[in-house]
């Protein structure tokens, strides 16, 4: 069995609002081994991005907070680190990519000097050095001419490229956990292809964890070994993507399985999930899926479900899975 | 009836293109007027034909060469106290420049750094600055400058810290709404991902993106400096006789206004002139950097 390279407990991370609190991660748990995919699914606004920010510990200060939790690399409790020590995970043990590449670059400076900011940052090598792991980070991207792309500005590339690019500046420094939040969406759907191959490739080849953010089932199910299914701020379902994909055991990850359009469908309407996700500062009581749920009982707008493993390695929240 | 209107694209065509000279010649003339305001201010003991101070009363009130009674020994003619009007002109550039870029370095610096600073960290550090910079902006900025020379005696320094001491505001201003924009770029949040300090996040990444609007900022500030610098040497409390200034040489006509119009008239042209560039320079840029504004 894998070692676990991160373990995030009971996390919670609110927006202190001026209408009010709204939980944005309200408790979730799970772990991510070394040199594996985990995919966080979830309509948008269920917290998917800010679980990410939460591992970095960058949520939009002061109004963003992470009130409750660990969240463990490697042994070590990131919420304890002060503001220094963090700096030093970021970019080096753990990085990002953002989803849209359109953006994410800085528009004054070439690409080399973008990706040689974070060398620099955390390897403290010398120039030649550092031209040398700027051009070593853009071929394992599998961007061509890396000499040539190296001197170029951001708006002298395409979408695609610039997103690879992202993801150099990201794996530059050879971290352990990356974590990417949706970067295939700002993406046409040929290019999401090529980019998740790549991303595929670059993972056998560094054996970097990567929890992967997204909203679509196609994706989860090229890229990720483990998927956790979040809706409200909570994980619903968590379990190896066959599983899910085979057996979806909790009514929202059914119900999600069942929107989505499959080859060689009969024609007819898409089925949708009835009504809208609850609005985060105003929770329901009980399960948060249990407005929109199709078998729900009395006990599911009372209580809260707990967390049960159905299987190995399978959890689920909800009542009427035993 | 034809309501067909016939388009001469060749009319459309000779348009444009007088329209491109046009905003071409807005960008080439004040360049070159302050391209010239600065070559005689660097070298101006070499181009003035007297010594700006050298007082010669028989040739007081003398006019310019083109009237009557004027001569080519001095083509803009001579002041009150006989001194080279010319002279005192080319000499004038010099402090009026030299006031210019003096505050507006110091402006720019201190304005930029506070905006970035207030913009980027927000909160109650913003909070705090602003109301600083409120305040600032709530004097009368020429009573302030007054006051100080009234207190400091009359001087070249006393007329750059009086103009930098409330100049820095307006940047301020402009630089944290700036800030706050950049703070929520992608950019920004990738350079913190990578784990970028925010002393680092500020001078690398928010600094080069705001240079735009920096830049069309002191142009446009160059104009409105020498004019406070003009009115103060006007009112006595800027740079003292016999050093020449535009302003003070304006202030020294004032009494012969009727009998010797070239005193104010020419250091007065050359404040129009330089202000005028200035500002027109800096819509030029302003259209040309401004994106939101930029035409095809």
């Amino acid at each position: 069995m894998s070692k676990v390279l991160l373990q995030v407990e009971d996390l919670h991370s609110f927006f202190f609002t001026r209408k009010g609190v709204v939980k944005a991660v309200d408790g979730i748990s799970f772990h991510v081994n070394e040199g594996e995919t985990f995919g966080i699914v979830g309509e948008s606004g269920c917290g998917k991005t800010v679980t990410g920010l939460s591992i970095l510990r960058l949520l939009p200060e002061p109004a963003g907070q992470i009130v409750g939790g660990k969240i463990i690399l490697d042994g070590t409790n990131l919420l304890e680190l002060d503001k220094k020590e963090m700096r030093t995970y970021r970019g080096r043990v753990i990085s990002m990519i953002l989803q849209d590449p359109m953006t994410s670059l800085n528009p004054v400076y070439t690409i080399g000097n973008q990706i040689a900011e974070t060398v620099r940052l955390h390897q403290g090598l010398r120039d030649e050095k550092v031209d040398e792991e700027v051009i070593s980070a853009l071929r394992l991207l599998d961007i061509p001419s890396p000499e040539v792309v190296m001197g170029d500005y951001p708006f002298q590339l395409s979408g695609g490229m610039r997103q690879r690019v992202v993801g150099a500046i990201a794996m530059s420094c050879h971290p352990r956990l990356l974590i990417a939040d949706e970067p295939t969406t700002a993406l046409d759907a040929t290019i999401q292809a090529q980019y998740i191959a790549l991303f595929k490739d670059v993972q056998k080849k560094t054996n970097v964890s990567i929890i992967f953010i997204t909203h679509d089932f196609g994706v989860v199910s090229n890229m990720c070994h483990r998927v956790a299914v979040m809706y409200a701020g909570k994980i619903l379902e968590t379990a190896t993507t066959r599983e899910i994909f085979k057996e979806p055991k909790h009514p929202y990850t059914s119900a999600l399985m069942e929107s989505v359009p499959h080859l060689g469908q009969k024609s007819g309407r898409l089925y949708s999930i009835k009504g809208q996700p609850p609005s985060l500062r105003d929770l329901p009581p009980g399960c948060r899926f249990f407005p929109r749920c199709p078998v729900a009982e009395d006990i599911c707008q009372q209580q809260e479900p707990a967390e049960v493993e159905i299987s190995e390695g399978h959890f689920v929240s909800c009542w009427k899975v035993k | 009836m034809d309501t067909t209107k016939v388009i001469d694209w060749d009319k459309v065509g000779r348009d444009a293109q007088q329209k491109r000279i046009f905003t071409q010649l807005t960008f080439i003339i004040p360049v070159a007027v302050l391209f010239v305001m600065v070559i005689l201010a660097i070298f101006a003991p070499l181009l003035a034909p007297y010594p700006y101070d050298q007082i010669a009363m028989s040739d007081r009130l003398m006019a310019p060469f083109f009237m009557d009674g004027g001569s080519t020994s001095h083509i803009l003619g001579t002041d009150n106290m006989g001194r080279d009007i010319l002279s005192r002109l080319i000499y004038g550039a010099q402090i009026s420049l030299s006031v210019a870029v003096m505050v507006i370095a110091i402006t720019a610096g201190i304005g930029t750094a506070l905006g970035i600073v207030s913009g980027y960290i927000g909160g109650r550090t913003d909070a705090f600055l602003m109301r600083i910079t409120d305040i600032s902006l709530a004097f009368p900025a020429i009573l302030i400058a007054i006051l100080l020379a009234a207190t400091i005696g009359p001087g070249y320094w006393t007329v750059v810290i009086a103009l930098s001491f409330l100049g820095w505001a307006p940047y301020a201003r402009l630089i944290r709404g700036e800030a706050l924009k950049l703070r929520e770029a992608d950019f920004v949040a990738q350079a913190r991902i990578i784990g970028t300090s925010p002393m680092r996040v500020m001078i690398r990444h928010i600094f080069p993106n705001i240079i735009n609007p920096l830049i069309i900022m002191v142009t446009l500030s160059v104009g409105m400096v020498i004019l406070t610098e003009a009115i103060l040497s006007y009112l006595g409390a800027g740079i003292p006789a016999p050093a020449a200034s535009w302003g003070n040489m304006v202030n020294d006509g004032r009494t012969y206004i009727d009998t010797a119009w070239w005193i104010s008239f020419f250091p007065g042209a050359a404040i129009g002139l330089v202000v005028l560039a200035g500002n027109f320079l800096g819509d030029w840029l302003r259209d040309k950097l401004d994106p939101r504004l930029r035409q095809i």
